[in-house]
């Protein structure tokens, strides 16, 4: 553990300086708190003593924070946020290990890419819509008893699990160069889907039922927006937290799409 | 015959809400799907263990689904109606499939085929899992189905909407429900919803707890606010509190009990106090409390009974960790690349929020509230399973009494099976009642979630095609009870803004306060052991929570994601159903399963063999509980021992010689 916990028996304080707008179209502005750290703090856990205690650093009351979050655990992706200038969940952000001194300052920002809905709060209905767009899902027949599904072996299914962990927190576009904010929903469609989009089209085409839609995918790959938007920065790859192998699977969707292509171009379609 | 424009609400998109809706929308109904976040950041996402189900290993070494059924019931302390728990056992096969054939990636054995891991409460492999990420798994597997349907047009979603109260019309038998008020989260807009049946699916109220293992939105505000429409609750009193948990700041984070179920072990030093490093403590300083009391079940006995003996060594013995609460919970002995295939998410969860690499050093860890086994009281149809005579225990390799056919123990498709006591509301998931008794065995809530769904989806269509709703459809109700509720709540809405700025920011008025004195209160009160005397003190102190909170005082007047004022009106809800539950403990004066009460240490089948139903009463504020009989006809209740060793001597007295 860090040395926070033990600052000689009295609590230590941080500094956070958040990024706050009321709401789109509205202003941004910057207020700053004084929290005291308990222990085992992370950003959540501060995130609700300001909320308890409305009161900017100079004195000022303000309103409470409005941040976006669910499990705390690190496995629902809602509390995302740049931290000091990086894209990350909030939960498993640790005091003592961002700010382990009295008087540290920490900054909170909303992620860039999306609509700000208020303060920390950003719109990530985009990245949902992008699973629509590559059929992100494998096409049963229905919910009727047809018995069990395909086997696989154990390394199939660790390449697998290792994508299907990802949680659509959007750090990977925050950190994409070529990821750019799009307000405008019917825009969507033809910008950029971004890493998260192209992994989960890996995945889906890695099972035998979901590959019944793999030229689908590809399709949707190869058209505006696909695959061929990447600039092949691979920042995505360095900020995803649960280190899914996103070059990989562009890599593998890129192969992919080129021979569907191919193939496309052949037939005549 | 039926209307075109009928509709099914869900409210919650967890398993049991996402579950429900591919059910519902497979059938031809269109749903209307509400959460409070984008349904893929649903609290299932935290489960981790695993899911049950008899599978054809087990089978071949005695194991069946009845086994199964009699494992939930007796982990249950025979407090479930029963007849849903056989069937739900007996379908769990079906639903592995099914999620296997979704592309749920499942932990696979050398020839590809599903693995199995030990789990609490059973003495087979019958837990399927994905690492140590289960309930994401399943849950992302139904979220993918319930895109494709949303795509197709046969689902809306409303994420970002949170559920303010069903909205019911007609009065004594005629009262049913036909739709909900609702609010954007972040426009404020308050609106009517019709639905011809309204499935609530909102999962768990941990936070009454303050911090419990659950995600933030698991208030049990939804919950409360059907309760407070007239919709029964039963079994509030059963809470389960998760033995191994790491406390955290701001919650605590779950540690699997599949860490166990994979060798894990439980253990302290022998000697109290001994400040040296667990690696520097050998084998025979080492109390394994848990293996010594329990030598059939060890590690692995129910969730309720490892949290007593944690509980009891802790803070009875004092036997904790630097004296501390807590104890090891120790997998240093398996082979790192074991445990991060087998359990990475939880491996990786204790690294991240502790800085310690479990593979290498024991966990620190404690008990924590996880889990509600009450809920929305719900009633069923009984299927065909109607033996003469109670069976009594079932012994592995013993043949079944009934077979697996559908329609045993709750018959398929009748249109009241888990609908509360209001006509056309339906509880699935956590917060239904029904499936867990008195204690929930470890990986039979993702099970009991996604059952709710698929077998009771079929319910609620019929409801709606052959009940009221065929011949007076929401559709063509008078617009005035919809908009009377919605007003009703908007009331409220503005009312609570206009506390902002009154009461000068007194700490007594904050939400935020008054929300963590509760937590603070029904932790200490009315979690691992329980008496009268506090139980009555608790309830004092919530009566003047709810006196303080009629003055209660917001800091944010903003019409636009005012966020606090959601956690605000929550708190009120929470108030209230923070009463039944510890109500409902006072008046269960016996011991069973999860409700431990020190001055009635003893199970009671002849006066508390019933469930406990609370009925609000909108006029005084106060809870009416009442007990209604449990349907025990199919497994004779027995005593609940999981054969513990009673001469815990061994296990105080030793240690402090051997190491002193």
């Amino acid at each position: 553990m860090g040395n926070g916990a033990n600052s000689g028996g009295r609590t230590r304080n941080v500094v956070f300086r958040i990024k706050r707008c009321d709401g789109p179209g509205k202003p941004s502005r910057w207020e700053a708190f004084r929290v005291p750290v308990e222990p085992n703090a992370n950003v959540i856990s501060c995130l609700n003593w300001i909320a308890a205690h409305p009161v900017t650093m100079d004195g000022r009351p303000t309103t409470p924070v409005v941040w976006d979050s669910n499990c705390l655990e690190e496995v629902c992706g809602a509390c995302t946020m740049v931290i000091n200038g990086r894209v990350r969940q909030s939960c498993s952000c640790l005091i003592d290990e961002y700010a382990p001194n009295d008087g540290d300052t920490i900054t909170l920002e909303p992620m860039s890419k999306f609509p700000v809905v208020r303060d920390l709060w950003v719109d990530r209905q985009r990245l949902f819509e992008g699973l629509k767009k590559v059929k992100a899902w494998a096409p049963i027949d229905g919910t009727y008893s047809l018995g069990d599904g395909p086997r696989e072996s154990p390394a199939q299914q660790h390449v697998r699990y290792a994508l299907s962990t990802c949680m659509s927190c959007g750090c990977c576009l925050e950190a994409c160069p070529q990821y750019l904010k799009e307000e405008d929903a019917s825009k969507w469609d033809t910008a950029f889907v971004g890493a998260a989009i192209i992994s989960q089209a890996r995945l889906f085409n890695e099972h035998p039922t979901g590959a019944i839609l793999k030229d689908d995918r590809l399709d949707a790959l190869l058209g505006v927006g696909g695959i061929n938007d990447c600039g092949n920065a691979q920042n995505c790859v360095r900020v995803c937290p649960k280190d899914i192998p996103l070059t990989e699977s562009i890599a593998a969707i890129g192969r992919a799409a080129t021979i569907h292509g191919f193939k496309r171009f052949f037939r005549g379609a | 015959m039926t209307s075109t424009n009928q509709r099914v609400i869900i409210v919650g998109g967890g398993l049991a809400g996402l579950a429900a809706a591919i059910r519902v929308a497979e059938a031809g109904l269109p749903v209307d799907l509400f959460s409070m976040v984008p349904v893929k950041r649903s609290h299932s996402v935290c489960a981790q263990g695993g899911i049950n189900a008899c599978n054809e290993v087990a089978r071949q070494q005695g194991y069946s689904e009845y086994q199964h059924f009699d494992e939930t019931i007796y982990g249950g302390d025979f407090l479930a109606d029963q007849g849903p728990v056989l069937e739900m056992a007996n379908w769990a096969p079906k639903i592995i499939d099914l999620l296997d054939r979704m592309g749920v990636p499942f932990n696979r054995t050398a020839e590809g085929r599903r693995d199995l891991r030990l789990f609490g409460g059973s003495l087979f492999k019958r837990t399927h899992f994905s690492g140590a990420t289960t309930g994401q798994q399943l849950l992302y597997a139904l979220d993918e189905q319930v895109r494709r349907f949303e795509a197709e047009g046969k689902v809306s979603k409303y994420e970002f909407w949170e559920f303010l109260r069903p909205i019911l019309v007609g009065q004594g038998d005629q009262r049913r429900c036909v739709g909900i008020v609702a609010q954007d989260m972040r426009t404020m807009q308050i609106r009517p919803f019709r639905a011809d049946a309204v499935v609530m699916a909102t999962g768990g109220c941990g936070l009454i707890f303050g911090k419990s293992t659950n995600s933030v939105i698991c208030t049990g505000g939804a919950a409360s606010r059907c309760y407070q429409a007239g919709a029964w609750y039963g079994n509030a009193e059963m809470i389960q509190v998760h033995p191994t948990a790491i406390p955290g700041a701001d919650k605590c984070r779950l540690m699997s009990e599949s860490a166990r179920g994979e060798g894990g072990r439980v253990w302290v030093p022998r000697k109290k106090g001994d400040t040296r490093r667990p690696k520097d403590i050998p084998e025979n300083e080492r109390w394994y409390f848990l293996e010594e009391r329990y030598p059939a079940y060890g590690n692995l006995v129910p969730r309720d009974i490892a949290t007593r003996e944690i509980f009891d060594v802790c803070v009875n013995e004092g036997m904790g960790i630097d004296g501390q609460n807590m104890v090891y919970l120790d997998l240093t002995h398996k082979d790192p690349d074991y445990l991060t295939e087998k359990l990475g998410g939880i491996m990786e969860i204790y690294e991240k929020f502790v800085g310690v690499d479990p593979r290498y050093e024991p966990m620190k860890i404690f008990p924590s509230v996880h889990y509600s086994m009450g809920g929305l009281w719900t009633t069923f149809t009984p299927g065909a399973y109607q033996p003469a005579e109670p069976a009594g225990k079932h012994e592995p390799g013993m043949i079944p009494p009934v077979g697996t056919e559908v329609g045993q123990g709750m018959a398929y498709g009748a249109p009241n099976n888990m609908m509360t006591n209001i006509a056309g509301l339906y509880a699935f998931g956590e917060v239904n009642f029904a499936y867990h008794g008195a204690t929930r065995l470890g990986a039979n809530a993702l099970l009991s979630c996604i059952f709710d769904g698929l077998f009771n989806g079929v319910s609620v269509v019929n409801y709606v095609r052959e009940g009221v709703p065929s011949t007076q459809p929401a559709e063509s109700l008078e617009a005035a009870c919809f908009d009377e509720a919605s007003s009703a709540e908007q009331a409220k809405y503005d009312g609570l803004l206009a506390t902002v700025g009154t009461n000068e920011r007194d700490e007594k008025f904050n939400p935020y306060v008054i929300a963590r004195e509760m937590g603070e209160e029904m932790t200490a009160a009315s979690t691992v052991v329980k008496t009268g005397p506090r139980l009555e003190q608790c309830l004092a102190k919530l009566a003047e929570l709810r006196e303080r909170y009629a003055r209660v005082q917001l800091s944010d007047s903003a019409g636009w994601t005012n966020q606090s004022l959601s956690f605000a009106r929550a708190v009120g809800d929470m108030l209230i159903l923070a009463e039944v539950i510890a109500k409902a403990g006072l008046l269960r004066e016996e011991s069973r399963g999860s409700h431990k009460r020190l001055d009635f240490p003893d199970r009671d089948d002849e006066r508390f063999g019933k469930a406990s139903v609370a009925e609000f009463d909108p006029a005084t504020g106060e809870h009416r509980i009442f007990w209604r009989d449990v349907q025990t006809n199919l497994v004779k209740p027995r005593p609940r021992t999981y054969g513990k060793v009673e001469s815990d001597q061994k296990g105080k007295q030793e240690p402090v010689g051997s190491a002193g």
